[in-house]
């Protein structure tokens, strides 16, 4: 099969785009090396938001009037727009939700806590970001059902050895698993976890919060039954995100917020639920931000995911590289052609808060801490990480002044 | 960049002062910040008339703020009283560490502080206004 590269995308041009780029952080250009934890926003995506506030803002599914009908097709035109993206069915099939964290607590709330029993087994990795983790043990306890892991090897990537001895211990109901590992940009097998999950009788959970601004994202041929994802991370407004989930689950499943809106009628005795996915949809939603996420979608697709993903690598390659020359330097994580945009590291004893406070004085923003994955943390034995992430506006020079820092981090530190 | 990170500060980081363990002391504490892993433990030994801070130790490991403030305070409480300590003002210590802090900064910066603080409440039962309860609950301070 010949396989033929996407176009290389021109990260100087496209930052033209971002406004915060126009400023400088001590002096220093700014190096924005965090975009895992969320991306900035592109004029297109800022110009939405005012426009929509300004000629089309009105609550959606309300009102008769003209004002709310354009608000509505708007907002409904978002869902079209994320439909698309992640190749849905149907449009039905995307859920408008605060973020990936509450997309997954809807699941293990409307999902787990009617279908899990004691003695069932939810399975997650040693590799999940607390948002799909906390949510699982936490209802794991409140069922009874058991929480088990799989762990990872020495590369930080899963080890699927354990599959056979894990099915052998109970009925598997549950596996939740990221597509990319926020912390060490690890890209996780999916496709083979979501075959298992099915073997066992069990729902496929995926965390798609890192995956979805970096790559293009098929729900039908990962093969699983739910993802979720958020705007912030991917050039779109904060407290706003998707729950993609098959139809049938989503119909068959309670609701999780209950109020206006997800109501088909409502008597002093009882209610009734209104059709997915307003079923899922109480009260006023985040109208205006899930606009700029289709605006957003609208920007990335533009530029190409399958170009942002080569724009990516080639970063990772680059600062795998450059990166083992600082001395005394510990990566994380699996080689360049398993791993997105994402390194983590250790310098030496240098404690990664000292290490972010060097590179912040040189306007080099990097994040330093447990990158809400605790667990992670101590299987690796540390107490937080240095974690350095790019994205479609992420230059090789960026990379290079990360490494400078480092060097006069561990000149200060010496 | 040397402006952040003064040299008295590296110095007291690169080498502790205080730095051990203490057998049988009179008052001790240990806490913890969640956020970025520092942990410091410390231990005080009080003078014969049991009000005088006759000697400090801690333990500890995380980032160089975290560290070298505890290292200073054990400097600047020797010889005080405890009831001193007690009501001493986290801005004595920081304008000893003297260089600007963020939010996030500042826990790391008071974390000695606020363990010395609780092993004196416990042991001697000095006072531990809300402000130093609350940081103490926060940075997982017994």
């Amino acid at each position: 099969m010949a396989v033929t590269s996407p176009p290389k995308l021109d990260a100087q041009k496209l930052r033209a785009d971002f406004p915060i780029f126009e400023q400088q952080i001590h002096g220093k250009p700014l190096a924005y090396l965090d975009s895992a934890v969320s991306t900035h926003k592109p004029r297109p995506v800022l110009e939405k938001l005012k426009d929509f506030y300004e000629t089309s803002y009105a609550n959606v599914h309300r009102g008769v009037y003209t004002l709310s009908e354009r608000s509505t097709a708007e907002y409904e035109g978002a869902r079209h727009k994320l439909a698309q993206f992640v190749n849905a069915s149907s449009d039905r099939e995307i859920v408008f939700v605060r973020g990936a964290t509450e997309g997954l607590n809807l699941v293990a709330y409307a999902w787990g806590l009617v279908n899990l029993e004691p003695g069932d087994l939810v399975v997650v990795t040693e590799l999940e970001h607390h948002s799909n983790f906390v949510p699982w043990q936490y209802i794991a306890g409140r069922t009874g059902a058991t929480l088990k892991m799989i762990e990872l090897d020495d590369n930080g990537e899963l080890d699927l050895s354990v599959l056979g001895s894990i099915a052998a211990e109970g009925q598997v109901k549950v596996v939740a698993n990221n597509l990319v590992s926020n912390a060490l940009g690890t890209i996780n097998p999916i496709e083979k976890l979501s075959a298992w999950a099915h073997e066992q009788g069990a729902i496929m959970v995926v965390d798609g919060a890192q995956a979805a601004p970096h790559k293009a994202v098929d729900v039908q041929a990962l093969g699983c039954d739910f993802f979720a994802f958020s705007a912030h991370k991917m050039c779109g407004p904060t407290s706003v995100g998707a729950l993609w989930g098959r139809l049938d689950l989503l119909e068959s499943m309670e609701p999780f917020n209950l109020g206006g809106h997800m109501i088909r009628k409502v008597t002093f005795e009882e209610t009734t639920w209104g059709e997915v996915p307003a079923k899922y949809e109480a009260g006023t939603q985040p109208i205006a931000e899930a606009v700029g996420f289709g605006a957003a979608v609208d920007y990335i697709s533009e530029v190409g995911l399958e170009s942002i993903e080569r724009h990516e690598h080639e970063l990772a390659v680059y600062a795998l590289d450059r990166l083992a020359e600082v001395p005394d330097i510990k990566l994380y994580g699996p080689p360049a052609d398993r791993r997105a945009g994402i390194v983590s590291f250790n310098l030496g004893d240098i404690h990664p808060h000292d290490v972010a406070q060097v590179l912040d004085l040189e306007g080099i923003a990097i994040r330093a801490g447990h990158h809400c994955c605790q667990p992670l943390m101590q299987k690796l034995g540390v107490a937080a990480t240095n974690r350095a992430s790019f994205y479609l506006y992420t230059l090789p020079e960026e990379i290079d002044r990360l490494v400078e820092g480092l060097h006069k981090a561990r000149t200060v530190f010496a | 960049m040397s402006d952040f990170y003064r040299e008295v500060i590296l110095d007291h980081y690169k080498n502790p002062r205080g730095h051990g363990v203490m057998e049988s002391p009179d008052a001790t504490a240990e806490g913890m910040n969640p956020l970025c892993g520092d942990e410091v433990t410390i231990s005080v030994a009080l003078a014969d008339d049991g009000e005088t801070i006759d000697e400090v130790k801690f333990e500890g490991r995380g980032c160089a703020i975290s560290q070298a403030a505890t290292s200073m305070l054990t400097e600047m409480v020797k010889g005080r009283s405890a009831t001193d300590v007690a009501t001493l003002p986290k801005e004595e210590l920081l304008e000893e560490i003297g260089i600007p802090l963020t939010p996030i900064r500042l826990k790391c910066a008071l974390l000695g502080l606020g363990v010395l603080k609780v092993a004196l409440h416990r042991a001697k039962g000095t006072p531990l206004p809300p402000e130093w309860a609350g940081l103490a609950s926060e940075l997982e301070i017994s």
